[in-house]
C-alpha cells in the first residue's frame, strides 16, 4: 500500500545481541513446543531453544499511535531511549491510522473526527490545534469557531495533515526511531523470576528466526486486528470472488469513485456513522464537482430520526437516520462525568452504561447536512430502514440486495456497496492478544474485550516485579470509555506513566517538571 | 471544559485565587476609587475577589444543573465567559446593597468594573489554555485539583 512517509525513513535501532548464553539446544533460534505450550518461561528454556535474548526494561508492542504516545509520555517523564524498544510491524506510528484514515475519505487536507485539545504529539493540549491553526494560516477562523463551538458553529477538528506533519515533529523530537525494532510479536509469556519474554520475528529472519525481548514491563497497543464486513456482504464477496462490487470502506476502493466519474450508477451505502458520513460526503462533493447522476441508496438497520435516550438527561440528537454525536463518545468521558462515573462501576452496570452511551453515530456538520437535504429534496439520496436477508448478481450485472423493510422484501439493485460498519475488534482475532487471554493469565472485561486496570495493568498478567499494560481498541469496556481516541491513548498513558513512576522506573510528572518540559516541547529539544 | 461539580468549584477557587490575586494585586493602585489608605483599597478589591468566589459556589450548582440537559455533558467555552455577565451583576448588587461583609470603602462602578473584567477575562483564558501546562491531570479529573 503506498502511504505518505516522513522526508527521512526512520533508522532501525541497534539490537544489543544476546545477554544470555547461546547453548547447543533441540531449537535452531526458533520457538519449541516446550515454549509455545508453556505459561510461564525460564530463561534456560529460551536459551536452550537457541534464541537470542535481548534485555531492555520496557517494550511496547504495535509501533502505532498507541505505542508512540506512552513512549512519548514516559520520554517526558525522564526515560533514556536506550531504556525501551517499540516492537512494530510498520515504519512510522501514523502508518496505519493515515491509511485508514485515508481509504475512508479523509485525505491529509479533510478534517478528522478529533478534539482541537487532542493532540498525540502534545501531551498538555496546549497550544490546542485551533490556536496552532490560527498562528500558522495566520487566520483567527480557527479561534472563533473554538469560541462558539458547539452552539453556533460545529466542533473544530483538525485537518489530518496537521496532524500528521505534528507526530513527525514529535517523533523526531523523541528520537522515536532510535527505540524502533521492525517485526512480528508473535506471543508475550511470563518469565519466572519477574517481567517477561516478548518474542519477535524480525523482517529479514536472520541470524536467528526469532529474538526474545527481556523485559520488566510490556505495553501493549495493537488496534484493530482487521477489516470487519456485514456477514451477507462477507458471504457474497467469498462466494462471488467478488471484491469489486462489493467493497470495505476501510480498503482501498477508488476505483468505486472512478467508475462512476465514467458510467452513472447507483450506490448502496451500509452503516450510519462517520465513515458512511465521509463515504457521503466523497460521492457527492464528486456528483457536484463532475456534474455525475450518481444516485445512492443509504441502508440503515437501525433508523434514528428523532433525538433518542432513555430520559431527558440522558437524549442524543438524531435525525435522517443518524444519531448525532460531536465525537466518537459523549464529551465528559475525557475527563468529566462520565468518566467519573464509569470509573466506579462495575461488572453488569459497567457493560449497561456502555450500551446507554453506545449506538453507532456520526457529527453534525452543516456542510454535510445542506449536501443531504439537496440529495433528499432531489430524489438522488433515498434512505432505507431494514436488514438484507442475501445479495445475488443480476444478468445486467447489478448486485442485488434483497431488503427485509417494514413494509415487506425491496429489492436494491446497485452497481456498488460500500460497507461503512467499521473494523474488526474481536480480540480473539488478534493472535498476540488470543495468546495473552490462553497463556499469559488476560481476561475479559464485561463488554468482551481485555480486562485493565483503572491504571490499564492487564489484570491477571503480572509478573512481580514487572507489570503488563494494554491500551487502545482491546481495552474497550472497562473503567475507562473513551480508549480508541487519540485523547484515550493519552489517558491511558498518563495513567501508566504514573504507575510506572510509583515503580520507580520513570519520574512523576508533577507542575515543575510539566512547565521544563511543555517549554522544551515549545523549542522542539529533546526532552 | 468537561467539568464535574467538584472540578468546578475547585478550578474556579484556585483560579481566583492564583490568577485574580495576582490581577488584583496589580491593577487595585490604579482603579478610579476615591481616596483611601492604600491598604483599604487591597482589603475591598480582595473582598470583592473573595465573594466572586464564595457567591459563586451557588453559581456553579447551577452550571451543573444545567449542563445534565447536554447530551455531551460539557460546558462550552463560550458559556464560561458569559457566565460572567450575570455573576457581575449579582455582586454589583450585593456591594451596592452594602451586603458583602467588610468592604470599608466606596467601591465604585467603575472600579468594580474594571476589576471584574480583567479578572474574569483572565481566570477565563488560563483555564482554556494555559492551565493544562503545569496541571497535566487536571483536565481529565473533570476539573479536580485535589
Amino acid at each position: 500500500m503506498t502511504t505518505d512517509g516522513p522526508a527521512n525513513p526512520p533508522r532501525e535501532a541497534q539490537t544489543v545481541l544476546a545477554a544470555g548464553p547461546l547453548q547447543p539446544g533441540a531449537g535452531g533460534g526458533d520457538l519449541t513446543d516446550e515454549l509455545i505450550k508453556a505459561d510461564w518461561w525460564t530463561d534456560s528454556m529460551v536459551a536452550a531453544s537457541g534464541i537470542p535474548i535481548v534485555d531492555v526494561p520496557f517494550v511496547t508492542v504495535g509501533g502505532g499511535i498507541g505505542s508512540f504516545v506512552t513512549v512519548d509520555y514516559l520520554r517526558i517523564a525522564g526515560v533514556p531511549t536506550d531504556k525501551m524498544r517499540v516492537l512494530s510491524d510498520i515504519d512510522f506510528p501514523w502508518q496505519t491510522y493515515e491509511y485508514l484514515t485515508r481509504v475512508s475519505q479523509i485525505p491529509r487536507p479533510e478534517r478528522i473526527r478529533s478534539d482541537s485539545a487532542s493532540r498525540p504529539d502534545n501531551i498538555w493540549g496546549f497550544p490546542s490545534y485551533a490556536l496552532s491553526e490560527a498562528i500558522h494560516d495566520k487566520t483567527l477562523k480557527s479561534l472563533r469557531q473554538v469560541l462558539v463551538e458547539p452552539i453556533w458553529a460545529d466542533y473544530y477538528t483538525p485537518r489530518a495533515g496537521m496532524v500528521f506533519e505534528n507526530l513527525e515533529r514529535e517523533s523526531k523530537r523523541i528520537r522515536f526511531s532510535d527505540m524502533l525494532v521492525k517485526g512480528q510479536v508473535r506471543m508475550i509469556r511470563r518469565r519466572q523470576g519477574g517481567g517477561y519474554f516478548t518474542i519477535l520475528t524480525p523482517p529479514e529472519a536472520k541470524p536467528s528466526r526469532r529474538i526474545a525481548y527481556r523485559s520488566q514491563y510490556v505495553h501493549v497497543a495493537v488496534g484493530y486486528p482487521g477489516l470487519k464486513f456485514l456477514p451477507e456482504l462477507q458471504t457474497f464477496r467469498t462466494e462471488n470472488q467478488d471484491f469489486y462490487h462489493v467493497v470495505s470502506a476501510y480498503e482501498d476502493h477508488e476505483h468505486v469513485y472512478d467508475r462512476l466519474r465514467v458510467k452513472p450508477g447507483v450506490v448502496l451505502i451500509r452503516g450510519g456513522g462517520i465513515v458512511s458520513s465521509r463515504v457521503l460526503q466523497r460521492l457527492m462533493d464528486d456528483r457536484a464537482k463532475y456534474n455525475l447522476n450518481t444516485e445512492i441508496v443509504h441502508l440503515f438497520r437501525t433508523f434514528i430520526d428523532k433525538a433518542h435516550g432513555p430520559n431527558q438527561w440522558m437524549r442524543r440528537k438524531g435525525a435522517n437516520g443518524f444519531a448525532y454525536q460531536g465525537f466518537n463518545y459523549p464529551k465528559s468521558v475525557w475527563g468529566g462525568q462520565l468518566k467519573a462515573k464509569m470509573r466506579r462501576l462495575e461488572g453488569e452496570r459497567r457493560a449497561t452504561e456502555y450500551k446507554l452511551m453506545g449506538g453507532t453515530n456520526t457529527p453534525w456538520r452543516r456542510s454535510w447536512q445542506r449536501q443531504m437535504r439537496e440529495g433528499r429534496t432531489a430524489g438522488w439520496y433515498r434512505l432505507m430502514s431494514g436488514t438484507v436477508e442475501q445479495m445475488k448478481v443480476r444478468d445486467d450485472g447489478k448486485v442485488v440486495s434483497q431488503v427485509k423493510t417494514a413494509q415487506g422484501l425491496v429489492d436494491i439493485p446497485a452497481d456498488f456497496v460500500i460497507d461503512c460498519t467499521g473494523l474488526e475488534a474481536d480480540v480473539s482475532e488478534h493472535r498476540v492478544l488470543n495468546d495473552l487471554l490462553e497463556h499469559s493469565g488476560a481476561g475479559r472485561n464485561p463488554v468482551g474485550r481485555l480486562d485493565v486496570e483503572r491504571d490499564f495493568e492487564l489484570r491477571g498478567t503480572a509478573s512481580p516485579p514487572g507489570a503488563m499494560y494494554a491500551s487502545g481498541a482491546a481495552t474497550l469496556g472497562g473503567y475507562f470509555p473513551g480508549v480508541d481516541t487519540f485523547l484515550g491513548l493519552q489517558i491511558a498513558a498518563q495513567e501508566i506513566t504514573d504507575d510506572l513512576a510509583r515503580r520507580r522506573f520513570c519520574r512523576k510528572i508533577g507542575p515543575a517538571r510539566s512547565l521544563g518540559q511543555w517549554m522544551r516541547w515549545a523549542g522542539n529539544r529533546e526532552p | 471544559m468537561v467539568p464535574t461539580l467538584n472540578g468546578r468549584i475547585q478550578t474556579r477557587f484556585f483560579l481566583l485565587a492564583v490568577v485574580g490575586g495576582a490581577i488584583t494585586a496589580i491593577i487595585v493602585p490604579f482603579l478610579p476609587l476615591a481616596s483611601a489608605p492604600l491598604g483599604d483599597k487591597y482589603r475591598d478589591g480582595f473582598i470583592v475577589l473573595a465573594s466572586v468566589a464564595v457567591v459563586g459556589i451557588a453559581w456553579e450548582l447551577l452550571y451543573h444543573f444545567l449542563m445534565q440537559w447536554r447530551w455531551e455533558k460539557d460546558w462550552p467555552t463560550l458559556f464560561g465567559l458569559v457566565e460572567g455577565v450575570p455573576e457581575g451583576v449579582l455582586i454589583w448588587f450585593l456591594l451596592r446593597e452594602g451586603w458583602v461583609p467588610g468592604i470599608v470603602g466606596k467601591v465604585s462602578t467603575d472600579a468594580f468594573l474594571i476589576q471584574f473584567i480583567l479578572v474574569w477575562l483572565g481566570v477565563w483564558l488560563v483555564a482554556n489554555g494555559p492551565m493544562r501546562v503545569p496541571f497535566i491531570r487536571w483536565r481529565f479529573r473533570g476539573g479536580r485539583l485535589a
